[in-house]
């Protein structure tokens, strides 16, 4: 069964539409120079709210850590139990982190450190998403 | 006008700005607390959030020696810890709206328990320690002299709210669809926790058994009431897994119950039936992530922070702490309040070799006095109960040996959390 999907606002649309054209892209405050992610209103940094960007990202990153669910309160993932959610940082700035059930990967069995690529994942209602693999 | 939440400058929540203005000049006067039951059968009304919570805060009063007409102040947090009860229909007034059956409103207690003299509401959200915090404020600044701090909490189903949504929106849409929520944050940051100290989720066996052992010992939890099994080493290390290194006894047992405190000032309380429990400090954290998740990092920097606040508004510093409640509602977060607040000198990394020394309420490191939620079943306020019942000597088996004249509480989370300390002495 696919991930539940993400349902965009007006904040985030940007970044959903980029996943839709297999494009990752994070926001950027361009008065502080400052990636954030999720993406918000504000720079939550300098709370500029008149020079938030996107910025293009490679795709790379590197697991930061990760742990194993074996009992999710989200019905549409219980079937794959038990699963990895792994947290990757991103190769150009190791502050911005993102969620992967690291496809490919077994239960447990998370090289934590390792690089990861991104890929992309549709979800039930059609919307993709981000997620990692590791690298050979 | 409905009451509302207490405006964001209630809550202490920087450092540098010394002793609490307030400090020893708010006291406890009164506790309270509802029987405990697994979850509400949905039909018995007298069993209802709104009826626990009235059977807590008569108790509170009965344990003040106060009438309820003496209260001018109530203070709730409204937020229900479980599901809602619609969409089922609801009941005739006043259990005709959410308020009473899964959560409680101060203007649902004004009016259900005829408190007739009330001039002050406030709603502390999120945590009933949030309302405490602001109780112990609205006391110290005049807005209320005798306050009702209360919290009902709901269980409808008997077990955590299961998530059948096929999206998710706002915040959560970057959470949601991996299914990242607080287990997962707390059992990753354990994870960062093992590798970063080389210790592993075996070593918190000693702890769990304490726990389940002190609220063996408090006849008002809810395992003393109805499942007195005393926990072994072997029981835990063969919990199943819930988000592994979480397993299940790491996690609280959802529980219907209500608890009440009855806040004052200092020259009032030393009129009423019990000894004053003195109030030096309320403090807050609300801390930030950067991305996505909360890191081990922020984690330690932000229970460092709360320690620190705590010891500089109330004027103590670590070795003079005797009683020591943090909150346990997953235990693998425990140990980041401990080493945070280093109670008897405990440094970041030392939690797991604490917790295999001697932690028994008789023993010189009694850690968790009150059992917590591990040992009582889930609410957030054993440990605020416990501080007040051991500086009155009034714990009964939980009583503590070593000296009991300080005491420090709070929950939830190390990046939300509220806490107070408390002395038998208001300087």
């Amino acid at each position: 069964m696919p991930k539940p999907s993400p349902i965009a606002d007006a904040v985030s649309k940007p970044f959903w539409d980029a996943c839709n054209e297999r494009r990752l892209i994070v926001q950027v405050c361009e008065t502080c120079n400052r990636m954030q992610y999720p993406p918000e209103k504000t720079c939550l940094a300098c709370g500029s709210s008149e020079h938030l960007g996107w910025r293009d990202v490679k795709g790379r990153g590197k697991i930061h850590g990760y742990c194993v669910m074996y009992d999710s309160r989200v019905r549409l993932l219980q079937e794959r139990q038990p699963f990895n959610i792994a947290i990757v940082e991103l190769e150009e700035n190791p502050e911005i982190k993102f969620f992967s059930h690291l496809p490919g990967t077994a239960p447990d069995k998370v090289p934590v450190g390792a690089a990861v690529n991104l890929e992309f994942e549709e979800t039930v209602m059609g919307q993709l998403v981000p997620e990692w693999r590791v690298a050979n | 006008m409905a009451t509302k939440d207490a405006p964001a400058s209630v809550y202490r929540t920087k450092e540098g700005t010394g002793l609490w203005e307030h400090r020893g000049k708010v006291a406890v006067a009164g506790i309270g607390q509802a029987p405990c039951i697994r979850h509400w059968d949905g039909a018995d009304l007298g069993t209802s959030v709104g009826a626990l919570t009235i059977t807590a805060a008569q108790k509170a009063l009965d344990d003040a020696g106060i009438s309820p007409d003496e209260v001018d102040g109530v203070v709730t947090c409204p937020v229900g810890m479980g599901d809602t009860w619609a969409p089922r229909p609801y009941f005739a007034p006043p259990y005709d709206t959410e308020d009473g059956l899964s959560l409680l409103t101060a203007d649902w207690l004004v009016k259900n328990m005829g408190l007739k003299n009330v001039k002050f509401t406030s709603h502390g959200p999120r945590c009933l320690n949030t309302a405490l915090a602001v109780g112990a404020q609205a006391v110290g600044e005049g807005k209320t002299s005798t306050c009702l701090v209360v919290r009902g909490t709901g269980n409808l189903t008997g077990r955590y709210h299961q998530m059948e949504e096929k999206t998710f929106s706002g915040a959560n849409a970057f959470t949601g669809p991996w299914g990242w929520q607080l287990i997962p944050q707390i059992a990753f940051g354990f994870d960062q926790y093992c590798r970063k100290y080389n210790t592993s989720h075996d070593r918190m066996a000693p702890f769990i058994i304490n726990q389940r052992r002190n609220g063996l010992l408090n006849p008002e939890g809810y395992y003393y009431q109805h499942r007195r099994e005393v926990l072994t080493v072997e029981d835990y290390l063969a919990a199943r897994w819930v988000c592994k290194p979480m397993s299940l006894l790491d996690c609280d047992l959802p529980i219907q119950t209500a608890g009440a405190f009855l806040f004052t000032t200092g020259a009032r309380a030393r009129h009423m039936k019990q000894k004053p429990v003195y109030i030096l400090n309320h403090c807050s954290q609300r801390g930030v992530v950067r991305s996505g998740c909360e890191t081990l990092d922020e984690t330690e920097e932000w229970t460092d922070h709360i320690a620190r606040m705590c010891y500089e508004g109330s004027g103590l510093s670590a070795k003079e702490i005797d009683v020591f409640n943090p909150y346990d509602g997953f235990t693998l977060f425990f140990q980041y309040f401990l080493e945070g607040f280093q109670w008897h000198g405990v440094k970041r990394g030392e939690a797991h070799d604490f917790y295999a020394g001697n932690i028994s309420v008789e023993g010189p490191h009694p850690l968790s006095s009150s059992g917590g939620n591990c040992g009582n079943g889930r609410t957030r306020w054993w440990g605020q109960r416990d501080c007040i019942q051991q500086l009155r000597g009034k714990a009964g088996y939980r009583q503590v040996k070593v000296k009991h004249e300080t005491a420090i509480a709070g929950a939830y989370t190390a990046g939300y959390s509220d806490w107070l300390i408390y002395s038998t002495s208001p300087n």
